[in-house]
């Protein structure tokens, strides 16, 4: 291990479970367990997966009351934060001046008046807390809770091993979030998570972290689960990771994830790039984050070029590798809006030589979320 | 002749008047889950070191390079169809390709098996 890595509070119990450790993020982190990649990612999909999360940017922003609070971070992102209700956490993005993405992140209302828990990615976690210092006005504070220990847990298994230690666990609604307690740990529950099963993801204090993940670790369904099968989970599931699909130059529109966008913003506008970002609204972007499906066997990596069935240079690959469930090659990337559609030939440069591919819809793995 | 092995993880090791080359079975393991490889053209010719064959591991793809220099007289098209082959029996079923070698002498300048096994713990 590199001396100036940070580590989190899951450091020695993923060592201790014989974890292949890699530098993601800043952090030593774990990439695979013994299980190795493969089967980590059957088993979240068939039963449930721990994931160690600790590395990402957990914070709260407080300000005297909700709408004071909900406005400040409404001037830097593109999301109805005003209206978003007690309990419960919606997806957003961080935004600068030319509607680029800085970040993605879950920004969730609590019941206490006047704040909003976010978290942010880790590799972001230091660029985005700088700027939202910057951005807050002087009423509006940013706490960091650095400290703090966060577990996903994932898979149709998920929600009957948490219940057995948290009852509520099972009743939570996707995307919602309550204060529980485990024993004698306090632990907040939020319903969703980055693989597209149904799951949770649990906040607590670093001191508790590794007892929890114990504790949910001893049921015969739960294995650990590395950064590698996260990143080939996520993929099938067609979400973005920053950084790779989505960047500073790339707008929500842009990224397919104009979702992050309100309604009344879409009207009232007021937030950084809305120019552009409301004129590709209206008048459609000149590229789009769409999902690919080689035609082979050979996966088409981050990095690859897309050309048209004619040739001519579209596009790039973000994301791609092989998906476990879809038992095939998935990615996806960016290509000119005219070539978006489903079902569109293309071609992708690997090693050199096109490979057949065709616009495909996303997720590869069908979403398996508690709607309750 | 014993099997021989290179830096960069292959084996190699006489087969009649060919050779016979593979992955270590240190490599497979350190790929993990192999899910696609691909094989040069009977018949194409490589100088020692070229990279001749790709294998690809759910989290990344490597190339793998001619030990020797030659031609090659066969592939191993049941890797082809079923890489995870590649994972379970890397040291014989799973041989990648035969070649004919140019330059025989190329052999001499690589590992036998006790030094591979330090050089492998040692990488």
């Amino acid at each position: 291990m590199t001396d100036n890595l940070k580590t989190t509070p899951l450091n020695a119990l993923h060592r201790s479970l014989g974890a292949k450790m890699v530098e993601f993020a800043g952090y030593d982190m774990p990439v695979q367990f013994p299980l190795g990649v493969m089967k980590e990612h059957l088993h979240t999909r068939e039963k449930a997966g721990l994931f160690d999360v600790s590395h990402m940017g957990q914070a709260v922003v407080v300000g005297p009351d909700h709408i004071t609070a909900a406005k400040a971070l409404e001037s830097v992102v593109p999301g109805e934060v005003q209206k978003l209700g007690i309990g419960r956490q919606r997806l957003t993005v961080l935004l600068n001046d030319a509607g680029g993405i800085l970040d993605d992140l879950m920004v969730a209302r609590p019941v206490t008046d006047g704040r909003l828990n976010i978290v942010v990615n880790g590799a972001c976690k230091e660029k985005d807390f700088a700027y939202l210092n910057e951005q807050l006005p002087g009423n509006v504070k940013l706490e960091r809770f650095d400290t703090r220990g966060l577990l996903a847990l994932q898979g149709p298994k998920a929600a009957e091993v948490l219940a057995k230690h948290a009852p509520d666990a099972a009743s939570l609604r996707f995307m919602s979030f309550a204060e529980m307690q485990i024993g004698d740990i306090t632990v907040v529950v939020t319903r969703g998570g980055y693989t597209g099963e149904d799951g949770f993801e649990i906040s607590t204090w670093g001191e508790d972290t590794e007892k929890l993940a114990k504790l949910l670790l001893a049921d015969d369904d739960v294995e650990s689960i590395g950064l590698g099968a996260r990143d080939s989970l996520r993929l099938e599931a067609g979400m973005c990771l920053y950084g790779h699909d989505l960047n500073e130059e790339i707008s929500p529109v842009e990224g397919n994830i104009a979702f992050t966008i309100g309604k009344r913003r879409r009207e009232e506008g007021g937030f950084p790039g809305a120019d552009r970002i409301l004129k590709e609204l209206a008048e459609g972007p000149t590229r789009l984050r769409v999902g690919i499906q080689p035609a082979g066997r050979a996966p088409a990596r981050e990095g690859a070029e897309i050309l048209s069935a004619d040739g001519e240079k579209i596009g790039i690959v973000t994301s791609g590798g092989f998906g476990p469930t879809a038992g095939r090659p998935v990615a996806m990337g960016y290509v000119a809006t005219a070539f978006a559609k489903t079902g569109t030939p293309l071609q992708l440069m690997v090693r050199g030589k096109p490979i057949e591919a065709r616009v495909a819809d996303m997720p590869f793995a069908p979403h398996r979320y508690f709607r309750g | 002749m014993s099997v021989k092995y290179t830096k960069d993880h292959e084996w190699v090791r006489a087969d009649g008047d060919a050779f016979v080359i593979g992955i270590s079975a240190h490599a497979a393991e350190q790929l993990g889950d192999v899910v696609f490889v691909e094989l040069p053209d009977k018949g194409k010719s490589f100088s020692q070191g070229d990279d001749m064959a790709v294998v690809e591991s759910v989290k990344a793809a490597s190339d793998v390079y001619a030990p020797i220099s030659g031609e090659i007289v066969e592939v191993n098209q049941a890797i082809v169809d079923e890489p995870a082959k590649v994972n379970e029996d890397p040291a014989n079923a799973a041989w990648f390709v035969k070649i004919r070698p140019s330059n025989a002498s190329e052999l001499d300048g690589l590992m036998d098996e006790a030094a591979y096994k330090e050089f492998a713990e040692n990488s």
